[in-house]
C-alpha cells in the first residue's frame, strides 16, 4: 500500500493526488444519485455510512487518540440535530434546497461544540471512569431537557424537516471532518493529545497545555457529532429524544473499537463494516439470495431459518466484536493509519503516531 | 401538603430503591476493585439472573430459597465462563479492550435471551404479601427483606475482602498484578473466583429485583446496569462501602426529586446533581486519588 | 456418492420447480417489525400475526387478484428498534424486494421515518399501531400523506373517550395521571386526557411522570396518594401497568385505575393478577363480544402461538385484512392501484371493529370499547362512539 503511495507520490505531488481523490469522490457522490447508478437503498446505506464515519472518527478523537471513554456522543448528536432542525423548520422555514441548509448544519455543530466546552471543564480534574459518568450524565440531561421543552415537542419528536441531506452533502461534511481531524491530529496539539493519553502528568510537565488540548478535543469532537446529528435529522425527517439514547452512543462506540482506536482509517472501516453487516445480515437478504429455490424448499427455509435470523443478527455482531477484541485488542486497524492520512514527513521518517505504549 | 407521614413514606421508598441499586453495585464494584475493569456485562448477567429465577420458580416450581440459589449458582457459572472465554485472553491488552468486550458480551446476552423469549414475563409471588402500616406509613415484608439482604451482603463482602485469605489475594492483585504471582498467589484462579462471586451477587440482585418488580424482560439490565455503574463510581469505584453509599445516594436523589419537584424534571435534576458532585469530588465520595509516579 | 447426491438433488429440485412454474408469481408484502431493540414484545406479536395472516391466505390457495389465485410472500424485516434502520428497511423492501405494500413499523418513532420513505417512493404503508397523528400527515402542508395509512385510532380520540368515561360513568371529579414522559404514545394520550378532562369540568390533581425502563414508581405514587384523586389514569404499556398498580396497592392507594388500549394484552392479566380486578380501560375490541371473524382470528392465533393475541397482533392482522381487500378490489398488484383501492375501501369488518377511511384522511373511523377486568378476564362494558 505504502509502496504504491510512494511510487505515486514521486510522480505526482502528494497534495495533488489527495485533491484528485477528493474531487473524484465528490463527483462520484453527485453522479450516483443523479444517474441512479445504484438503487435508492444502496444510496441510503451510503448516506448512513457517511454519517457514521463522521460520528466514529469524531468519537475516536476523544476515545482513541486521547484515551478517554466518552459515552455521551449521542447527546452531542442530539444537540446538533435539534438545533439545525429548529433552524430549518421554525426560523428559516426551508421548503427545499437552500444555501441556508449548510448554515443550519454549521449552527448545529456549533451548538454541540458549545456543549462540548461545558463537558470539557470537568475533564480537567476528572478522568477515566469518572469522566465516563460525566458524559453519561450529560447525555441523560440532554434527553431530559428535550423531553421537557414543549417547543421541541418532547418525546413526540420533531417532524417536518425536508430531506435536505443528500449524498454530496454527506460526502462534503465527511471529507471536512476527516480533513480537520487529520490536520488536528498531526499538529502540535495532536502530539499533545497523544501525550495526554500516554501520561497526562508527564505531558503537563513537558510543557503540553493539557487544559487547552482537552478543551479543543472535546469541542472539535462534539462539533462534528453535532454536524452528523443535523445531517441525520434532515435525512430521516424525524428526530426524538429516543433517537439519541445510550444505545446510539453504544453503536458509535462499537464502530470506533471495531475499526480501531487512534486511526481515522479504522473509523472509516468500522463505520462501514458496522452498517454493511447490519444490512447484510437482515433476514430479507437471505430470502432474496435464495428466492431462486423451488417453492416448498424455499418456503421451509424462509419460515424455519431466515425468519429467525432477525434476532440472531444481534448476536452475530457482538460475537464478531469479541473476536476482534481477542485477536486485535485495539481494533482491526488499531494504532495504524491509512497512508493517505499520514503527513509525508511522518512517512519519510518511518515513524508511526502513537506507536508503543498503551492508551 | 408536606406532612411528616409523606416525608417518612418517601424516605422508606428511597431506602428500598437505594438498596436495590446497592445489590447490583456491590458486585460491580468488587470486580472493579480487583481488576480495575468496568464489567459492562454486569447488568445483563443481572438480567440472566432474573430469568434463571423465573425458570426455577415458574418452570421448575421451586420455592424461594432454592430458586434464589439456582439463580446465584447459574450466574456464578456464567460469570466464570465469560471471564475465561472473553476477558482472560485480554489481561495484557489495553484496559479499554476488556470494557468493549464486556459491552459486547452484554449485548450478546440480551439478544440470546431475546431469541428465546421476547415477551415480558411475570414472577409469581413467592413471599407473603404482608404490608404493615404505622400511622399511614406503609412498608412491606419485601422492603424489609431487600434492605436487610443488601446490608447483609455488604457485610459478607466486607468480611470476604478484608478478613479472608482469598480477600487478601484479591486486594494484592488489585494493588499490583505483576508482583503478586511471584508470591505464589494463583492469580487466574482468584480472578475467576472474583468474577464468579460478582456474577453470583448479580444473580441474587436479579432475583430480588424480580421479586420486588415482578415483570422481567431481556432489556431490564441495561438501565439498571448503568445506574449501578453510576452508584459504584459516585461512591468511589472499587470501594465496597462507597458503592453502598453511592447507591443510597442515587436512590435517594431519584425519589426525593420526584417527591418534591415535578417528576418530569427528575432525570434532569438527578443527573445535574451527579455532575456537580463529580466536579467537586472527582474521585467519588470515598475514592482516593491514586498518587501518580513520575 | 457425491455425484449421486448432487444428481438426485437436482432431479428433486427440477420436479419441484416445474410444479411451481405453473403457479402465478407470488405477491410480495413487506413487514417491518421491532424484533430486536427496546420493544421486542411488540415486534414478536406483529410478526406472529403477519405470519398467521399470510399463512391463512396461502392455505386457501392464495388471494384472488384479477381472477387469478396468487400466493403471498412475506418479506419480514427487523428495525432493531432504530429510526434509521426503519428507514433503510422500508427502502430495501421497496427498491430491492419490490413489495406491493409495507405493514409496520408499529411505534410512531419508527413509523414516521419509514412513512416518509414510503411516501416519497409512492408505496402503500399501513402502520398497525402508530397512534401519533403526525404519522399519516404531511407536516409541511398539513394534508394527509397519500400512501400512508393506519389500522388504529389516533391519540386524541382515545384521550377523549377515557376522559368522558371517567367523568360521566365513573363520576370521578378529580383524577391523577402517571405516564412515561419519554414515550410518545403515553405522553400523547396523557396530554389529551388532561385537556379534555379539565374542559369537561374535572380536575387533574396530580400529573406525574417517569422514564422508560423505570421499575420503581413509589415516589410518584406516594405523591398521587397524598393528592387523593377519585381515579388514576395510567396510559402505559401492559408490562408496566401491573408494577404500577401493585406498588400503588402496597402504598395503600385505594383509588380505581383506568387505562388505554396499551393495556389490551392478555399478558396484562398474567402479569397483574388480582391487583387489576374491577378496573376499566378503553381498547379496540372485546374478545368476549367479538364478531365471528374476530373469534376465528383469536382461536387461530391461540392455536398457533398458545396465547391470546394482544392489540398489536389484532391490529397487524387487520392491516393485512385491509391490504388483502384492497388488492382484491384493485384486481392488480400495481402499487398505485392498491393505494387507490385502499383509500376508497368500503367499510371493512376487522377484528378490531368496523373501519372506513373518511375522505381525505388515512386514519380509520372506528369505535372504541370500554372493557372491565372481571374474574381475571376482559369483559365488554360499553361502547364508545367516535
Amino acid at each position: 500500500m505504502r509502496a504504491i503511495q510512494d511510487l505515486l507520490g514521486r510522480r505526482m505531488p502528494r497534495r495533488m493526488f489527495l485533491l484528485a481523490i477528493v474531487a473524484a469522490g465528490l463527483a462520484l457522490s453527485w453522479a450516483i444519485p443523479h444517474g441512479n447508478w445504484v438503487n435508492k437503498y444502496i444510496q441510503m446505506i451510503l448516506v448512513f455510512i457517511g454519517i457514521n464515519i463522521i460520528l466514529a472518527s469524531s468519537l475516536n478523537l476523544v476515545n482513541g487518540y486521547m484515551g478517554e471513554f466518552s459515552v455521551g456522543h449521542a447527546g452531542f448528536m442530539a444537540v446538533g440535530a435539534y438545533m439545525s432542525s429548529v433552524l430549518t423548520l421554525k426560523v428559516f422555514h426551508l421548503t427545499g434546497p437552500s444555501a441556508l441548509f449548510p448554515v443550519a448544519i454549521l449552527a448545529g455543530g456549533l451548538a454541540a461544540g458549545l456543549c462540548g466546552l461545558l463537558v470539557a471543564f470537568p475533564s480537567f480534574r476528572t478522568r477515566g471512569d469518572y469522566l465516563a459518568i460525566v458524559t453519561l450524565a450529560f447525555l441523560m440531561i440532554v434527553k431530559s431537557v428535550i423531553e421537557n421543552i414543549p417547543y421541541l415537542e418532547g418525546a413526540s419528536g420533531l417532524v417536518g424537516m425536508k430531506r435536505l441531506t443528500t449524498l454530496p452533502w454527506v460526502y462534503f461534511w465527511m471529507v471536512l471532518t476527516l480533513w480537520t481531524l487529520r490536520n488536528f491530529i498531526y499538529s502540535t496539539y495532536g502530539r499533545g493529545i497523544l501525550a495526554i493519553r500516554e501520561d497526562e502528568l508527564a505531558a503537563d510537565i513537558m510543557g503540553v497545555d493539557t487544559r487547552r488540548v482537552k478543551v479543543l478535543v472535546f469541542v472539535v469532537s462534539s462539533f462534528f457529532a453535532g454536524v452528523a446529528g443535523g445531517l441525520y435529522a434532515h435525512y430521516l425527517q424525524f428526530i426524538s429524544p429516543r433517537s439519541f439514547d445510550i444505545l446510539k452512543s453504544t453503536d458509535i462506540i462499537l464502530m470506533v473499537y471495531l475499526g480501531g482506536i487512534a486511526s481515522l482509517g479504522g473509523s472509516i472501516l468500522g463505520a462501514t463494516l458496522y452498517q454493511v453487516l447490519m444490512e447484510v445480515l437482515r433476514p430479507g437478504t437471505f430470502n432474496q439470495a435464495f428466492s431462486w429455490l423451488p417453492d416448498p424448499a424455499f418456503q421451509w427455509l424462509s419460515d424455519r431459518v431466515f425468519s429467525h435470523l432477525d434476532v440472531w443478527r444481534m448476536m452475530i455482531l457482538p460475537l464478531l466484536l469479541i473476536l476482534v477484541m481477542l485477536f486485535r485488542p485495539r481494533g482491526i486497524m488499531g494504532l495504524r493509519e491509512l497512508p493517505i492520512f499520514v503527513p509525508l514527513r511522518d512517512i519519510q521518517e518511518r515513524r508511526k503516531p502513537g506507536r508503543g505504549g498503551e492508551p | 401538603m408536606i406532612d411528616l407521614r409523606y416525608v417518612l413514606q418517601q424516605a422508606l421508598n428511597a431506602l428500598q430503591l437505594g438498596s436495590i441499586y446497592a445489590l447490583i453495585a456491590l458486585g460491580y464494584t468488587m470486580v472493579y476493585g480487583v481488576l480495575t475493569m468496568i464489567n459492562f456485562a454486569h447488568g445483563d448477567v443481572f438480567m440472566v439472573g432474573a430469568f434463571l429465577f423465573f425458570t426455577a420458580s415458574v418452570l421448575l416450581h421451586l420455592p424461594f430459597v432454592p430458586a434464589l440459589l439456582f439463580a446465584m449458582i447459574g450466574t456464578a457459572m456464567l460469570g466464570a465462563a465469560i471471564e475465561r472465554i472473553a476477558y482472560k485472553p485480554l489481561r495484557s491488552a489495553p484496559r479499554v479492550s476488556a470494557i468493549i468486550t464486556a459491552l459486547a458480551v452484554g449485548i450478546f446476552l440480551e439478544s440470546a435471551i431475546l431469541a428465546v423469549n421476547p415477551y415480558p414475563r411475570s414472577i409469581p409471588q413467592l413471599l407473603p404479601d404482608t404490608t404493615w402500616s404505622f400511622g399511614g406509613v406503609s412498608f412491606s415484608l419485601l422492603q424489609v427483606l431487600v434492605i436487610s439482604l443488601s446490608l447483609g451482603l455488604m457485610v459478607v463482602l466486607d468480611i470476604v475482602v478484608y478478613h479472608t485469605r482469598v480477600g487478601m489475594a484479591m486486594r494484592a492483585i488489585s494493588w499490583d498484578r505483576t508482583i503478586v504471582p511471584l508470591m505464589g498467589v494463583p492469580v487466574n484462579l482468584i480472578i475467576t473466583f472474583t468474577f464468579a462471586l460478582g456474577a453470583g451477587l448479580a444473580g441474587a440482585a436479579g432475583s430480588m429485583y424480580a421479586l420486588a418488580y415482578p415483570v422481567i424482560d431481556p432489556y431490564m439490565g441495561v438501565m439498571v446496569g448503568w445506574k449501578a455503574f453510576i452508584a459504584a463510581v459516585v461512591g468511589g469505584i472499587g470501594n465496597i462501602r462507597g458503592a453502598m453509599i453511592g447507591a443510597f445516594l442515587l436512590g435517594g436523589v431519584e425519589i426525593l426529586v420526584a417527591a418534591f419537584l415535578p417528576s418530569t424534571y427528575r432525570d434532569f435534576v438527578a443527573f445535574s446533581l451527579l455532575l456537580a458532585l463529580l466536579v467537586l469530588r472527582p474521585h467519588g465520595i470515598l475514592g482516593k486519588a491514586r498518587p501518580q509516579k513520575v | 456418492m457425491v455425484r449421486r447426491i448432487v444428481c438426485s438433488t437436482v432431479a428433486v429440485a427440477c420436479v419441484l420447480a416445474s410444479a411451481c412454474m405453473a403457479a402465478e408469481p407470488r405477491i410480495k408484502v413487506g413487514v417491518i417489525a421491532e424484533m430486536t431493540g427496546d420493544m421486542p414484545a411488540v415486534g414478536a406479536s406483529c410478526k406472529n400475526a403477519a405470519v398467521l395472516a399470510v399463512k391463512q391466505i396461502n392455505d386457501e390457495g392464495g388471494l384472488d387478484v384479477g381472477g387469478k389465485k396468487r400466493k403471498i410472500e412475506l418479506c419480514l424485516e427487523d428495525n432493531a428498534g432504530k429510526a434509521d434502520q426503519s428507514a433503510s428497511a422500508a427502502m430495501k423492501l421497496i427498491t430491492q424486494q419490490e413489495v406491493v405494500a409495507i405493514i409496520g413499523p408499529n411505534a410512531s418513532r419508527y413509523a414516521i421515518p419509514a412513512a416518509e420513505i414510503a411516501e416519497s417512493s409512492e408505496t402503500v404503508l399501513i402502520t398497525p399501531w402508530s397512534t401519533n397523528p403526525k404519522t399519516t400527515l404531511d407536516v409541511g402542508t398539513g394534508k394527509p400523506k397519500k400512501y400512508v395509512f393506519r389500522a388504529c385510532f389516533i391519540d386524541p380520540f382515545q384521550g377523549r373517550v377515557v376522559a368522558r368515561f371517567a367523568l360521566d360513568t365513573m363520576k370521578a371529579k378529580t383524577a391523577a395521571v402517571l405516564y412515561d414522559v419519554a414515550s410518545e404514545y403515553n405522553k400523547g394520550v396523557a396530554e389529551v386526557f388532561r385537556a379534555n378532562y379539565e374542559k369537561l369540568g374535572g380536575k387533574v390533581v396530580a400529573y406525574e411522570t417517569y422514564t422508560t425502563n423505570d421499575k420503581d414508581f413509589s415516589a410518584q405514587l406516594t405523591k398521587i396518594k397524598s393528592a387523593s384523586p377519585d381515579v388514576v389514569f395510567l396510559p402505559n404499556y401492559y408490562s408496566e401497568v401491573p408494577l404500577q398498580v401493585q406498588q400503588a396497592h402496597r402504598l395503600g392507594l385505594k383509588a380505581p385505575f383506568i387505562g388505554s388500549d396499551s393495556w389490551g394484552s392478555s399478558e396484562l392479566l398474567k402479569l397483574g393478577g388480582k391487583d387489576l380486578e374491577g378496573y376499566y380501560f378503553s381498547t379496540h375490541y372485546a374478545a368476549d363480544s367479538a364478531s365471528p371473524a374476530a373469534t376465528r382470528f383469536i382461536e387461530a392465533y391461540r392455536k398457533a402461538y398458545g396465547v391470546v393475541p394482544d392489540d398489536v397482533a389484532a391490529l397487524t392482522y387487520d392491516a393485512f385484512g385491509l391490504l388483502f381487500t384492497a388488492l382484491k378490489n384493485a384486481g392488480k398488484t400495481d402499487r398505485e392501484a392498491v393505494r387507490n383501492a385502499l383509500a376508497v375501501l368500503p367499510a371493512y369488518p376487522g377484528v378490531t371493529g368496523e373501519m372506513t377511511f373518511a375522505d381525505d384522511s388515512r386514519d380509520p373511523v372506528k369505535s372504541a370499547v370500554i372493557l372491565q377486568i372481571r374474574d381475571g378476564q376482559f369483559r365488554y362494558f360499553t361502547n364508545a362512539k367516535p
